[in-house]
C-alpha cells in the first residue's frame, strides 16, 4: 500500500526497491507527504528539502534501473541540522546561523550521498546540540509523536521524532552526552552512538569536540547497523578519526546471545527513577537471560561525578568552538560601529539562553586561576570514569542499563531548571566521557504508553556486541512499539 | 655601547641610534640591559598548517582560502607533515631537544582576523625545547651562545585592512605555518640582538625552514627588554615590544626602550610590565592600550588534534639529511682555511656572502692548481667581504648578481702576479664586463700597467749590454730594435710595446 511506504524499514525498502516493486520516487514522495501531514504538529524538521530529495530519488531510480545501486540507494533519511550539507541551509537550530548555507558536505553526509541515500530534510535539535529536550531550538520545540504535549528528548529530538513519526526511514543524529540515546529512548526508536573516533566529525558543527560523535536513528537495530556501516571509517579530514577497518555490522547480527556476559551497573538503578523504567529494563534483562546470556552485577563507582565533569569539559570546549560565530564571515551580523560592539551584539542576539549559559560556564572553567580547579579536574574525573569501564569490561562483554531515569517529560517541565534538565543525561554522559559505544533499543512503555529505552554499552569498538544483543532481543519479540497516533 | 655611535663593527650597515634625539646617552656603567627575543618565522611550505591552501603571497584577497582556514562550522584541522619536518630540522640545527610528545592548544581571543576565535598553537608542551644559537665573535672577542627556551608551531592569522568606510579582512594568510623561536634573556646589547637575528636567520635559511626575508614579513620579532643595575642577578620588570619587522627597528626600539627605562628608574619611577608598540615614524615605543591585547587566552589542549608523536627514527632520518649549519661552517673555515674567527663571522653573516665565498674559492682553486688553499681562501674571503659587498652596496644590486668567474679570473691574475691589487680593484669596480673582455683587460693591464717592471727590465738589459749601449749612444740608431727585443725577452713577451718604447727611449737617452 503506497501510503504506507514511509513506514518500511530500510531492510524491507531495500529489497522492494531492488526488486523494482517500488520506486525511490514513490518512497520519497510517501515520506514527503507524511512530512507535510504531520510537521505542523511534530516540528521534527527545520528545513524540508523536497525538491532536492525528489531529484536524488530520480537519480536513485536510474541507478536501480542500471542495477548498480549502492547500499542505501533510494532510502529517504533525515539529517540533523548540525551536519553541513552542500547547498542546503544548515542552522544548528540557532539564529546565528539562520541563513548559513555551507559550500561543503560533512563527511558522513558525503558518504550517505555516495551510498545513494535521499535527504528529505534537516532535523530539529537543541541549539548547537545543547539540551536534552529539543526545546532550545530557535525554530521551536520538536514534539514527541507519541504525545504532542511531551518532549522528544534532545538534542537530536528532530531526528528521533522524524523516524518515530514515519517521516523518513532513518536519520542521522549526534551524541555528546546522550543526544542520540535519550531521544531514541523517549521516541521509541533505535539510536546508536558509536565509539568516539569511529565516525568522522568533519562537517559536524562542533559542540564539544572530544565528546561529539555521529550516529544513526532507525526503526530496527539492523537498519541502524546498515547506516552506521556506511558512515563509519577513516577520514583524512579528521585527525581524531580511527583508521581501524569497519566491520560488516549486519553480519554480526547472528541472533545469538548465548554465553554473552551482560554487566548490570548498580549505580544505574537509583532512587527516584521511574518504577516503570526500572521494571522494563529488568524485564528485558530477564528475557536476555532466558535467551542464554548471563548477567553480572558490576560497579562503576565514579558515575556520580560524570555530570559535573561533563559540564566542565563540554562547556570549556564549546566556549572555544562557538567563538567563530562573530558576525565577521558568515551567518548573522548585528549592526555595530566597531569590533567589540559587533561581537557583543551579534552574539547577544544570535545565541539562545542555554548556549550563552554554557559559553559562560566554559569560559569560566578555562579562566586563569581556575583551569586547574575546573577543566583539569574534570579531565582527571574523566580518566577515572574510563578506568571504571575498563575494569568492568574485564568481567562482562557489554553493559545494560536504562537510558534515562524517566520517560519523556512534558514540554516546559524542566526549562526553568537547568540542573534538573542536565540530570536527564545522568545515565548517558559517562559513556561519552569514556568514548564508548552505546545504543538505545525500545524495551517497554510506561502507563501513559510513553516509550522506554534499554541502553547497551560496549567496550571501545565493541559496536558488534551491542548490535548483536540488541538485534537478538528484537528478534525474540523485543518490544512492539505502538505506532504514534498522529 | 653608547646610545650614539657605530653599532656594526664590520661597517656593513653602520647606523646611528638617535632615538628621537631627545634621549640622553645611557650610563653604561651603572646599568645592564637584559633582552630576550621571540621570533615568528613563516615556514617554507607550499600549503598551510592545517589545510591544503597554498601559502603563496600576492594573490587577490581571500583567494587562498577554504572552509578550514575560513573557520566554517564543523571543519577540522589536519597537520601538514612537511611543517613537522621543517620544524624538526630547525630544532636540530639549533641544538634543541626534539620532544617525542608535544601538544597543540587553543589560544582564545577575539579579533576579526582570527577566524576561529582561537589560534592553534603549542603551549606548555612544545615540539622543541632547549638548544642555543651561537654568535660569531665580534672583533677580538669570543663566540657567545644565546640559549633557547623553545621552538613551537602555530598558525598565522589573517590581515585586517582598514578602508575608509569599513574594515575588511583578508584570510589568505590565515593558517600559514609559523615557528615561534623563544630565546632566554641572554642578550646584552642591541647589536647582540641583531647578531642573534642574523644567526637565527642563517640557520632557518640553511635548514630550508624559512626564506628569512624580514622585509617581506617572513620573520617578525617581539623583544622583551629590561634593565638592571650592573652586577644584579634579579631581572627587572620588562616591557615587550611587539611586531618589529626589520633589524633596524629591532636595534632602534631596543636603544629607545633601554634609555627610556633607565630614565624612568633614574627618576625613581617603576617600570610597568606592559606591552609596547614600536612607532617607526616617530621612532619611539608606546604602550598598547589594554584593549589591544587580551590578557587571558584560556589555553587548553586542542581536542581536534591528537598529541603530536615524533618517533625517534624520524628525527634520526632527518638528522642524516641536515646540511652544514652556519656555526659548523664557521668552525670549518677557521680550521681548514686558517681564516680569523672575525673574518669568518663577517663572511657568514649573510647566506649570499657565504655562497659567493664558496663559489669564488672553487673558481680560484681551479685556476691556480697547486696553490696553497689557505692563501686562496684568504684572498677569496677578503674579496667577498670588501670588494663584492662594496660593489653590491654601491650598485644596489644583490651580491648574487656579481660574476664569480670574472672575479676569479682577475683575482687569479693578481695571484699570478700579472696585475697588481690596485688593478684588480680598478677592473672589478669598473663597468660590468664579460669574461672575454676581462681576459683582454688583464692582458692589457699586464702589459701597460706595470711601468716600474718595464723600467726594471730596461735597466737590467742596459746594464748587461753596456757595450751596445755605448754604440747606440754614439749614434748607431739601428741598435734600438735590438734593445726592444731584449727587454721584451726579459719580460717574457708581456711588455706593452708602447710603454716599453717610451721607457726604453727615455732610458737610452740617459
Amino acid at each position: 500500500m503506497a501510503s504506507e511506504l514511509n513506514r518500511l524499514t530500510i531492510t524491507e525498502a531495500r529489497e522492494r526497491l531492488r526488486r523494482r516493486e517500488i520506486s525511490a520516487r514513490e518512497l520519497t514522495r510517501a515520506c514527503l507527504d507524511r512530512i507535510a501531514a504531520v510537521e505542523p504538529r511534530v516540528n521534527a524538521f527545520i528545513t524540508v528539502s523536497a525538491s532536492e530529495a525528489m531529484a536524488q530519488a530520480e537519480d536513485a531510480d536510474r541507478r536501480l534501473a542500471r542495477g548498480d545501486a549502492p547500499d542505501l540507494c533510494g532510502i529517504p533519511l533525515g539529517i540533523k541540522d548540525i551536519y553541513c550539507t552542500r547547498g542546503v541551509r544548515t542552522t544548528c537550530a540557532s539564529k546565528i546561523l539562520g541563513d548559513f548555507t555551507p559550500p561543503f558536505d560533512a563527511t558522513a553526509v558525503e558518504r550517505l550521498r555516495a551510498a545513494g541515500a535521499v535527504f528529505v530534510g534537516k532535523a530539529n535539535l537543541d541549539e548547537f546540540a545543547m539540551g536534552s529536550s529539543t526545546e532550545n531550538s530557535a525554530f521551536g520545540p520538536t514534539r514527541n509523536p507519541h504525545d504532542l504535549e511531551r518532549v522528544a528528548g534532545g538534542s537530536s529530538g528532530g531526528s528521533a521524532a522524524a523516524v518515530a513519526a514515519d517521516e523518513c526511514l532513518a536519520a542521522l543524529g549526534t551524541d555528546t552526552g546522550g543526544s542520540i540515546r535519550l531521544p531514541a529512548s523517549f521516541c521509541g526508536v533505535v539510536g546508536i552512538k558509536p565509539t568516539y573516533s569511529r565516525v568522522s566529525r568533519y562537517g559536524v558543527i562542533a559542540y564539544a569536540s572530544s565528546l561529539d560523535q555521529v550516529g544513526p536513528f532507525a526503526r530496527s537495530v539492523r537498519d541502524a547497523a546498515a547506516v552506521l556501516r556506511v558512515v563509519a571509517g577513516a577520514d583524512p579530514r579528521d585527525s581524531t578519526c580511527s583508521a581501524r577497518p569497519v566491520p560488516d555490522y549486519e553480519r554480526a547480527l547472528t541472533g545469538e546471545v548465548r554465553g554473552m556476559r551482560i554487566g548490570v551497573p548498580r549505580e544505574y538503578f537509583v532512587e527516584g527513577m521511574d518504577a516503570a523504567v526500572e521494571a522494563a529494563v529488568r524485564r528485558s534483562l530477564k528475557q536476555l537471560q532466558a535467551m542464554g546470556a548471563r548477567t553480572v552485577e558490576i560497579s562503576l563507582p565514579h558515575t556520580g561525578y560524570a555530570v559535573a565533569a561533563y559540564y566542565l569539559i563540554a562547556t570549556a570546549e564549546a566556549s572555544a568552538n562557538l567563538a567563530r560565530y562573530d558576525g565577521v564571515r558568515y551567518g548573522m551580523r548585528a549592526a555595530a560601529d566597531n569590533n567589540i560592539e559587533l561581537y557583543n551584539r551579534t552574539r547577544a542576539q544570535g545565541f539562545g539562553a542555554e548556549v550563552k549559559r554554557r559559553i559562560m560556564l566554559g569560559t569560566f572553567a578555562l579562566s586563569a586561576g581556575y583551569y586547574d580547579a575546573y577543566y583539569l579536574k574534570g579531565q582527571k574525573v574523566r580518566t577515572l570514569i574510563r578506568r571504571d569501564f575498563e575494569r568492568a569490561f574485564q568481567s562482562c562483554d557489554l553493559i545494560a542499563a536504562p537510558v534515562a531515569p524517566t520517560t519523556a517529560f512534558r514540554l516546559g517541565e524542566k526549562t526553568d531548571d537547568p540542573l534538573k534538565m542536565y540530570l536527564s543525561d545522568i545515565f548517558t554522559i559517562s559513556v561519552n566521557l569514556a568514548g564508548l559505544p552505546g545504543m538505545s533499543v525500545p524495551c517497554g512503555a510506561d502507563a501513559s504508553r510513553m516509550p522506554i529505552g534499554l541502553q547497551l554499552i560496549g567496550p571501545p569498538f565493541g559496536e558488534e556486541a551491542i548490535l548483536r544483543a540488541g538485534d537478538a532481543w528484537e528478534r525474540a519479540g523485543g518490544f512492539m512499539q505502538t505506532a504514534p497516533q498522529l | 655601547m653608547g646610545a650614539r655611535g657605530r653599532l656594526y663593527a664590520d661597517g656593513a650597515a653602520a647606523l646611528e641610534t638617535h632615538a628621537n634625539g631627545s634621549v640622553k646617552a645611557m650610563n653604561n656603567d651603572a646599568y645592564e640591559m637584559v633582552i630576550g627575543l621571540e621570533v615568528h618565522a613563516h615556514m617554507l611550505t607550499r600549503s598551510k598548517l592545517f589545510c591544503g591552501c597554498t601559502t603563496d603571497f600576492g594573490a587577490p584577497p581571500n583567494h587562498n582560502v577554504c572552509p578550514v582556514c575560513m573557520a566554517m562550522p564543523g571543519v577540522l584541522p589536519v597537520l601538514n607533515r612537511h611543517v613537522l619536518e621543517l620544524a624538526i630540522r630547525t630544532g636540530l640545527a639549533a641544538h634543541c631537544k626534539i620532544e617525542p610528545h608535544s601538544v597543540f592548544a587553543r589560544k582564545s581571543y577575539f579579533y576579526p582576523d582570527l577566524p576561529k576565535g582561537y589560534q592553534i598553537s603549542q603551549y606548555d608542551q612544545p615540539l622543541c625545547s632547549g638548544g642555543y644559537i651561537e654568535l660569531p665573535p665580534r672583533a677580538n672577542g669570543e663566540p657567545k651562545r644565546i640559549r633557547l627556551v623553545r621552538i613551537h608551531l602555530e598558525e598565522d592569522a589573517g590581515k585586517n585592512i582598514h578602508a575608509e568606510s569599513a574594515s575588511l579582512v583578508d584570510f589568505n594568510r590565515s593558517g600559514v605555518p609559523l615557528m615561534e623561536i623563544v630565546s632566554e634573556p641572554d642578550i646584552r646589547s642591541a647589536e647582540e640582538a641583531v647578531d642573534y637575528l642574523r644567526q637565527l636567520r642563517g640557520i632557518l635559511v640553511a635548514a630550508g625552514a624559512s626564506d628569512g626575508k624580514m622585509e617581506e614579513g617572513s620573520l617578525r620579532c617581539d623583544v622583551n627588554v629590561s634593565v638592571r643595575a650592573r652586577g644584579a642577578t634579579e631581572l627587572g620588570a620588562r616591557t615587550e615590544i611587539k611586531n618589529l619587522n626589520s633589524f633596524r627597528f629591532v636595534e632602534k626600539a631596543i636603544a629607545y626602550e633601554v634609555n627610556r627605562q633607565i630614565e624612568e628608574i633614574s627618576a625613581g619611577r617603576r617600570i610597568a610590565q606592559e606591552t609596547h608598540l614600536w612607532d617607526p615614524e616617530r621612532e619611539v615605543t608606546r604602550p598598547m592600550r589594554s584593549k589591544e591585547f587580551a590578557n587571558d587566552y584560556r589555553y587548553f589542549p586542542e581536542p581536534d588534534l591528537p598529541p603530536l608523536i615524533v618517533p625517534s627514527d624520524l628525527v634520526e632520518s632527518i638528522r642524516t639529511t641536515m646540511p652544514e649549519m652556519p656555526a659548523e661552517r664557521r668552525a670549518r673555515y677557521v680550521r681548514d682555511f686558517g681564516l680569523t674567527a672575525y673574518v669568518v663571522g663577517v663572511l657568514t653573516q649573510e647566506q649570499d656572502r657565504t655562497e659567493k665565498f664558496e663559489e669564488l674559492l672553487a673558481d680560484l682553486t681551479k685556476r691556480n692548481p697547486g696553490e696553497d688553499i689557505k692563501i686562496l681562501a684568504k684572498k677569496a674571503a677578503d674579496f667577498v667581504v670588501t670588494e663584492m659587498v662594496r660593489k653590491s652596496n654601491e650598485t644596489a644590486q644583490p651580491l648574487s648578481s656579481i660574476s664569480v668567474s670574472v672575479s676569479g679570473l682577475i683575482l687569479s691574475a693578481n695571484i699570478q702576479r700579472l696585475i697588481s691589487a690596485a688593478t684588480v680593484k680598478e677592473i672589478f669596480h669598473g663597468p660590468q664586463i664579460s669574461l672575454q673582455e676581462a681576459e683582454n683587460k688583464i692582458k692589457e693591464y699586464a702589459q701597460v700597467s706595470d711601468e716600474a717592471a718595464i723600467a726594471e727590465a730596461c735597466d737590467k738589459v742596459l746594464a748587461a749590454e753596456s757595450a751596445k749601449l755605448a754604440e747606440y749612444r754614439a749614434g748607431r740608431d739601428k741598435l734600438y730594435g735590438f734593445f726592444v727585443g731584449a727587454v721584451m725577452k726579459a719580460m717574457g713577451g708581456k711588455g706593452n710595446p708602447k710603454v716599453v718604447n717610451e721607457v726604453l727611449r727615455r732610458k737610452l737617452a740617459g
